[in-house]
C-alpha cells in the first residue's frame, strides 16, 4: 500500500505518468495556451510566477506540480475549462480555500488545477425564506458578515472560515461546530449549480425548500469532493440569526465528566444549545504556549476543558436555563470550575479551540485522525493510542480535541520539534487506529473526508464491496475519461482495494 | 478603604445600532457592562486582593432599568461585595438621563448611604454616551481630587499614585490622601472572567435598591438632543488586479498622491 501521507516527489518521466492513470494525459504548451484562452485569469508557472500556493496544501504533507491554475470567472468559462479537457482526456483538480486536510484540492501530477475563487459573487438573499444564492469561491467568512446584516447566519462555522470557499464546504460536505445545531450540509443545501466533466451545465439551483420531484441530483455531488462535478453556485438555507449567545467554558476532571456533562446539557439546555465541543490537557498545553487559556488549575491545564454555547431567541430564557445547567453540572462534580463569556470574550474562547489545529501543526510534524466513535468508546481509543506509543523515544504527544456532542475525534499524534514523518511511528499508529475504529462500529473519517490520504481505505475500513462499486458506477457514468480529481476519493487504481 | 464603583449598562460594544424615530433603537438589542466600568470593577477587586491596600468592601452602584441587576451581578460575580441599584426607567444614553443628573445621583448615594466610602472608582466614559463626565463632574461636586484615564494606580502611604495617559504621553499623579475619584482607562488592566462559583456566590450578595425620583435632583436633562442620524454610509471599496492600478487611482481618482 502507498503511504499517502507525506510530501510527494515530483512525477517528471511519461512512463511515471502512464502509471497514474491509463487514459489521462500531461498538459503541453497547446492545452495551456487553449486553457487561457478560455479562462483568461489563469495563471500558466513561468520564470516569473510560481503557483506554490496551489499545489500545496497548510498541512505541508501534500505538494503538486501543476503548471496551471485556471480561474474562471463565469460558469461558462468552467463549462469551456472541463469540455476541452474531458475531450483531451487532461486530468483537473477543482480547488476551492484550499483549506482541506486530506489532499483532496492538490494535484497528485501535473493535472490542471481549476480554482473557483473568481466565481465570488452574492447573487440574491432572501432575507424571508433565509436562503443565500451565491457563487461557490465566495469565503465563508465574507458569506457570514453578509447575511449577519440581514439578521440570519451561515448554518456552518470552521476554523478556517477566512479562508475556505462555499464551493470547498459544500463539495466536502463539511461539518464543523454547529453540526448538532444546524444540521450538514446536506440538510441545508437548497439548490446547486454544477458543471459536470462533459462541459454540461447542470443547474440545479433552487429556492424550494419542499421539491419530490425526480431524484435529488444535488446530493450526490455534495461530499463527492469534486469528483463527479465542479460546483460553480450554491443555494443555502440560512437560519435566523439568534439575538442571544452565551459561550461558557468550563472544566472536568475526566472524560466520564465530560460525557455527563453533555448529556446534563442536552438535557436542561434542550433546543437552545449549539456547540458543545471539548479539548484534552494535552492539546492545551500546546495552545497555553500563544493563548492564554481563561481555565487553569492552579499553574496547569485542567485534564479536560468544554466549550458550551447558547443560541437562542429570547437572552433571559436562555441565560435561565444556561444557569440551571451550570449549578447542576458543578454541584454533581460533573463540572470543577468555568466561565461565562461575554461579549468580545465570546470570541477569545472560540479562538482557543479554533487555533488547536494550527498550532499543534506549528510544533512538529501531525499524524492527523479525524474520526467518529460512540461516546463509551471515544476516549479510550487515546488512551490505548498513547500505550502504543509509549515505546518510542523522543517526545510524543497525543493531543485531542472534537465536536464530541457529534462523536467526532480529532485525535492528533505529535513529535514536537521534529518536522518530519516518522514511518515506524506512523505504522504503529496505522492501520491500528482503523481497525478498531471499524471494531467498535465507527467512521474512520467523520468530516475531513478522503482526499488523497484515505481513499484507499475506502473498501477495506469504511464501506462494503457492493457500496464501492455502485460508486464506481456513477463515477463512470458521470466521468467516464475519469478528469475530475483522478486517484482520488475512490481507492486508486494500483491499490488492492 | 472602601470603594464605590460605577458600572452602566450599555448597548453591547459588538452591536450594530441602528437609528429610529426616538434615537438609537434599544429594543431587543443586547445590553451588556461598560467596558470602561468593567475595567474599574476589576481594578477596584485586585487592590482589594492586594492586602496593602487595606480595601475592606467594595459597592458596584449602577443607574437604570430592572436589567441594571444583572449587570451589577457580573460585578459581583467579579468581586464586588454589594450593589446597589438606583432604578428609573430614563435613558442613560445621553437623550433622557445626563452627565450631571448621573454625577448628582452618585454625590448623594455617597452622602446619605455611602459616608465611608474612600474611593470612586468609574470607567473614563461609557460607550453609548460617550461624555467622560461623570469622574470629573462627581469630584468637583464632592470637591474631591480626581485622576482621570488611570493607566496605573498603586498604593503609596495613604494616598495613591496614578499614571494617567494623554495624547502627549503618561502623567504621573501623587494623591496625598483620600478619598477621591479615579476614572479608568483600557489600559488599567485586564478584566477577569467571573468563574461558575463566582456567579453562583454573586446571587447571595445583597443588592439595595433605590429610585431616582426619591433623592431630590433634578432629573431632566440640561441638554436639548436636536437631531440622531447615523454617518452616511460607507461606500464599498474596489478591488485592484496590481499596484500599478492602485497608484494610478490613488494618483488620478482620489487625488492623494502627486
Amino acid at each position: 500500500m502507498l503511504s499517502r501521507c507525506k510530501p510527494r516527489t515530483l512525477f517528471k518521466s511519461a512512463h511515471a505518468y502512464r502509471a497514474f492513470s491509463s487514459l489521462l494525459r500531461s498538459p503541453i504548451t497547446k492545452d495551456y495556451a487553449e486553457l487561457v484562452r478560455r479562462a483568461p485569469a489563469s495563471i500558466v508557472v513561468d520564470d516569473s510566477k510560481d503557483l506554490e500556493k496551489y499545489n500545496s496544501d497548510w498541512t505541508g504533507q501534500y505538494k503538486g506540480n501543476s503548471r496551471i491554475v485556471c480561474r474562471p470567472q463565469s460558469t461558462e468559462e468552467v463549462a469551456s475549462i472541463l469540455e476541452y479537457c474531458s475531450r483531451e482526456k487532461i486530468g483537473i483538480v477543482p480547488q476551492a480555500g484550499n483549506t482541506g486536510v486530506v489532499g483532496g484540492s492538490i494535484p497528485i501530477n501535473d493535472e490542471v488545477i481549476l480554482s473557483v475563487e473568481r466565481l465570488n459573487e452574492i447573487h440574491s438573499f432572501d432575507d424571508i425564506n433565509g436562503i443565500i444564492q451565491c457563487g461557490a469561491g465566495c469565503v465563508l467568512q465574507t458569506l457570514q458578515a453578509k447575511v449577519a446584516n440581514w439578521n440570519h447566519l451561515v448554518p456552518i462555522d470552521l476554523g478556517s472560515k477566512g479562508t475556505c470557499m462555499i464551493g470547498g464546504n459544500v463539495a466536502t460536505n463539511a461539518g464543523g461546530q454547529y453540526y448538532y445545531r444546524f444540521g450538514s450540509i446536506h440538510a441545508n443545501i437548497i439548490g446547486l449549480e454544477v458543471v459536470l466533466p462533459n462541459g454540461t451545465i447542470l443547474d440545479l439551483m433552487s429556492t424550494n425548500r419542499k421539491d419530490n420531484t425526480g431524484y435529488d441530483l444535488k446530493h450526490l455531488f455534495v461530499g463527492a469532493e469534486g469528483t463527479l462535478g465542479v460546483i460553480t453556485k450554491v443555494a443555502l438555507n440560512c437560519p435566523r440569526l439568534p439575538s442571544a449567545r452565551n459561550v461558557a467554558f468550563l472544566a472536568c476532571n475526566s472524560f466520564e465528566s465530560v460525557c455527563q456533562t453533555l448529556s446534563l446539557a442536552k438535557e436542561k439546555l434542550g433546543e437552545v444549545l449549539a456547540a458543545f465541543e471539548f479539548m484534552d490537557k494535552q492539546v492545551l498545553d500546546q495552545v497555553a504556549s500563544e493563548k492564554t487559556i481563561p481555565l487553569t488549575d492552579g499553574k496547569k491545564n485542567h485534564n479536560f476543558c468544554i466549550l458550551v454555547e447558547t443560541l437562542g431567541s429570547d437572552r433571559e430564557h436562555d441565560m435561565e436555563k444556561l444557569e440551571s445547567f451550570l449549578e447542576q453540572a458543578t454541584d454533581a462534580g460533573h463540572v470543577v470550575d468555568g466561565i461565562l463569556a461575554q461579549d468580545t470574550r465570546q470570541v477569545s474562547i472560540w479562538e482557543i479551540r479554533e487555533s488547536c489545529n494550527p498550532i499543534i501543526k506549528s510544533k512538529g510534524y501531525n499524524y492527523k485522525y479525524d474520526i467518529s466513535l460512540p461516546l463509551s468508546e471515544y476516549y479510550s481509543i487515546v488512551e490505548e493510542m498513547r500505550e502504543r506509543l509509549l515505546p518510542f523515544k523522543g517526545d510524543i504527544v497525543v493531543a485531542n480535541w472534537g465536536h464530541v456532542i457529534d462523536g467526532n475525534l480529532h485525535l492528533n499524534v505529535i513529535t514536537p520539534g521534529k518536522f518530519e514523518v516518522d514511518i515506524q511511528i506512523k505504522n504503529s499508529i496505522e492501520p491500528f487506529i482503523f481497525e478498531y475504529v471499524v471494531a467498535k462500529g465507527g467512521s474512520i473519517s467523520a468530516e475531513h473526508g478522503l482526499g488523497q490520504c484515505k481513499n484507499n481505505y475506502l473498501g477495506k475500513y469504511a464501506k462494503s464491496k457492493a457500496a464501492v462499486a455502485v460508486m464506481r458506477s456513477l463515477k463512470d457514468s458521470f466521468d467516464p475519461n475519469g478528469i475530475l480529481n483522478p486517484q482520488k476519493f475512490l481507492p486508486s487504481s494500483n491499490s488492492k482495494n | 478603604m472602601k470603594i464605590l464603583v460605577g458600572v452602566k449598562r450599555v448597548v453591547d460594544y459588538a452591536v450594530k445600532v441602528r437609528v429610529g424615530s426616538h434615537g438609537v433603537e434599544l429594543k431587543n438589542v443586547k445590553m451588556s457592562l461598560n467596558p470602561f466600568c468593567e475595567i474599574a470593577v476589576e481594578e477596584a477587586v485586585r487592590l482589594k486582593e492586594n492586602k496593602g491596600a487595606g480595601v475592606s468592601e467594595i459597592v458596584a452602584l449602577s443607574i437604570g432599568p430592572k436589567q441594571c441587576q444583572e449587570t451589577l451581578r457580573t460585578a459581583l460575580a467579579m468581586g464586588c461585595d454589594r450593589g446597589i441599584h438606583v432604578q428609573t426607567d430614563l435613558r442613560g444614553d445621553y437623550m433622557e438621563l445626563q452627565s450631571d443628573a448621573v454625577a448628582k445621583l452618585f454625590q448623594k448615594i455617597i452622602e446619605e448611604k455611602e459616608k465611608d466610602a474612600d474611593l470612586v472608582l468609574v470607567g473614563k466614559q461609557s460607550i453609548d454616551s460617550d461624555c467622560g463626565h461623570v469622574g470629573p463632574m462627581l469630584a468637583g461636586y464632592m470637591s474631591w481630587p480626581q485622576a482621570t484615564f488611570a493607566a496605573k494606580i498603586d498604593v503609596e502611604g495613604n494616598g495613591l499614585l496614578v499614571e494617567r495617559e494623554t495624547d502627549q504621553g503618561t502623567e504621573t499623579i501623587r494623591i496625598p490622601k483620600l478619598p477621591a475619584v479615579i476614572s479608568c482607562d483600557l489600559r488599567l488592566n485586564e478584566p477577569r472572567y467571573a468563574t461558575l462559583p463566582n456567579i453562583m456566590k454573586a446571587k447571595k450578595k445583597k443588592i439595595d435598591t433605590f429610585q431616582a425620583e426619591d433623592f431630590g435632583i433634578d432629573l431632566e436633562p440640561k441638554n436639548k438632543v436636536l437631531e440622531v442620524f447615523e454617518p452616511p454610509a460607507r461606500k464599498e471599496g474596489i478591488f485592484v488586479d496590481d499596484v500599478n492600478q492602485l497608484i494610478d487611482k490613488l494618483r488620478n481618482e482620489a487625488g492623494v498622491i502627486p
